[in-house]
């Protein structure tokens, strides 16, 4: 059933990785994409790989909903890897037609791989332990300094949070509208490309009707239940850091420390 | 003062045409006098297009009145400084049960009117918790409300009100898209409410079976107010209801046909027991004659 669609790709269990504040996941994911990209030998990858292994292993999640995320980038993965594997400039190790496997090409083409696979796997972690709400929650919150350049970040997390309750009430209505027009002799699935666009008209008309028509209704209940924007709101669910949440912030800190070292060899300059 | 007053209350809906010129008026409310008094619940019945939910959101000062006063707990609803007050003190349960949720999970719903109030967290729990217990969806509380049936998110709705702790609630149509178990429970639940709590209700409704425990009924028609009583006096007078489109209870028509034809009954008979406890007694004292 539609009614069902969860949305982004939220796996409901418990773990501490489930409980941590928002913002600590948010920060953490961003901080462990940037360091991904700022080693350059095999062992810093090492260590971002066993720190994500033990961040999945926390989380409980099932490791082929990790992969799940890798499905959708695939192509672009493929493509990384392709094109820096042939199109490297370097010493040639292997050759045939016109194409040529450098010694380099081969170096960049797997470093390029493996910040990939870490990269989405590393943030599908965050979007599967994490509710929208919560994250809607916790870019709020992050974004609160961008208030003074005038920045409505309170709206457009209330817009946010809306739309995401309002999409599996829209899907609803569409299947709805369109068994309507298909038992009329509606056809929605043959034709070329233009006609089938074209098919689509009398399924979004009424669709956008009955969408500003809620959305009316939705203001009208929200004004009614003394809604006046984010001045001099409480929340219900404040965010406040927890001791786990100190204590994730310095696993963080102790893995890019760690990985900085051990990825960029810091000990070979000295 | 009672809870809920209007004086003369008139609303126009004036339509323009697109260079803004006046193309008509409708009166949607003409004149209405209401006076409702602290814990009373009363029922505003009417067909399509009567007046009763422009009515309604006057008393929760969406509308403001074209003519005339509307005073929710002694506050006069066109003073702007007021109206989140007012709009605390008179809380309002709409028609579509899906676009007036506006949380994720029930729990946070419920929470979104206190949230806007200012109430502390600590008290947003509690409120929330007894709100939800009030309703019967206490045990639902983590639930997202696409998961539950229409009743059920209209007895969120109402838990929603209910934690900002309003004086009086009005409902406007809240069963009219509901299957007969949901209207059941919502207006036991509003019953619930009016009784054990002493919430004032006002309950809009076209079903006139939803109004037969109320303590006055309104019967609007083309903006006015019709007929006025308790829901006996009003269901007595069923040609009158008939002329006004609106549909009376079958046992108080069975009943109503049944006198027509001769069988000696009480006017206004509103349910199935009282009909049969009448019928007996009217057999018990038929057999004793003959």
């Amino acid at each position: 059933m539609l009614r069902d669609i969860t949305l982004g790709q939220y796996y409901q269990t418990e773990s501490v990785i489930h409980r941590l504040d928002p913002r600590i996941k948010l920060g953490g994911t961003l901080v462990y994409i940037i360091s991904l990209f700022f080693f350059n030998h095999i062992w810093g990858y090492l260590a971002a790989a066993l720190f994500l292994a033990v961040v999945i292993r926390l989380s409980k999640v099932p490791f082929r909903f990790m992969v799940r995320g890798m499905k959708a980038v695939l192509f672009l993965f493929m493509l990384t890897v392709v094109f820096n594997l042939f199109l490297t400039p370097g010493t040639p190790l292997i050759s045939f037609y016109r194409l040529t496997i450098t010694r380099e090409g081969l170096r960049t083409a797997f470093t390029m791989a493996v910040r990939l696979i870490l990269l989405v796997i590393g943030s599908s972690v965050m979007t599967l332990t994490t509710t929208p709400n919560n994250l809607t929650d916790g870019m709020e919150n992050m974004l609160r300094p961008l208030r003074v350049f005038k920045v409505p970040v309170h709206e457009v997390a209330m817009m946010m949070s809306i739309a995401l309750r309002f999409i599996p009430i829209l899907l609803e209505e569409t299947d709805k509208i369109m068994k309507a027009q298909m038992a009329r002799g509606a056809n929605f699935e043959s034709g070329n490309l233009l006609k089938r666009a074209k098919a689509l008209v009398p399924l979004l008309v009424p669709l956008f009707v009955s969408a500003f028509r809620r959305a009316n209704d939705l203001a009208m209940a929200m004004e009614a239940r003394c809604y006046r924007g984010g001045e001099g709101r409480t929340r219900m669910k404040p965010l406040i850091f927890q001791r786990r949440d100190f204590i994730a912030c310095a696993c963080i800190a102790l893995y890019l420390a760690v990985s900085l070292t051990a990825g960029r060899l810091v000990w070979l300059w000295i | 003062m009672g809870i809920v007053k209007t004086e003369n209350l008139v609303y126009e809906y004036i339509r323009r045409d697109d260079e803004g010129n006046v193309e008509g008026i409708t009166t949607a409310v003409d004149r209405v006098n209401l006076d409702v008094a602290p814990g009373e619940f009363i029922a505003i019945l009417g067909h399509n297009g009567s007046g009763k939910s422009t009515l309604a959101r006057h008393i929760n000062a969406i509308l403001s009145p074209t003519e005339g006063t509307v005073w929710v707990d002694g506050m006069d609803t066109s003073q702007e400084e007021k109206i989140w007050e007012i709009r605390q003190r008179a809380g309002m349960v709409f028609q579509n049960p899906d676009n007036q949720i506006i949380g994720q999970v029930v729990e946070e719903d419920v929470g979104f009117g206190p949230e806007n109030m200012g109430v502390p967290t600590r008290e947003i729990w509690e409120r929330v918790e007894e709100s939800l217990r009030a309703v019967g969806m206490y045990q639902y509380r983590k639930y997202s409300p696409n998961k539950l049936s229409g009743g059920q998110k209209q007895r969120v709705s109402i838990a929603g009100v209910l934690a900002m702790h309003p004086k009086c609630i009005v409902l406007d149509e809240p069963t009219a898209m509901l299957d007969p178990t949901g209207r059941r429970d919502v207006i036991r639940a509003v019953r619930g409410l009016n009784e054990v709590e002493g919430v004032t209700v006002i309950l809009i409704t076209h079903y006139m079976e939803e109004t037969i425990h109320c303590n006055r009924v309104f019967v609007m028609d083309q903006g006015r107010i019709a007929m006025e009583g308790t829901p006996k006096e009003i269901f007595s007078q069923v040609e009158r209801l008939k002329e006004l489109r609106l549909d009376v209870p079958q046992i108080t028509l069975l009943a109503y046909e049944l006198k027509k034809k001769g069988v000696p009954l009480s006017d206004g008979i509103l349910t199935a027991r009282e009909l049969t406890e009448e019928l007996t007694a009217l057999r018990g004292r038929q057999s004793r004659l003959h």
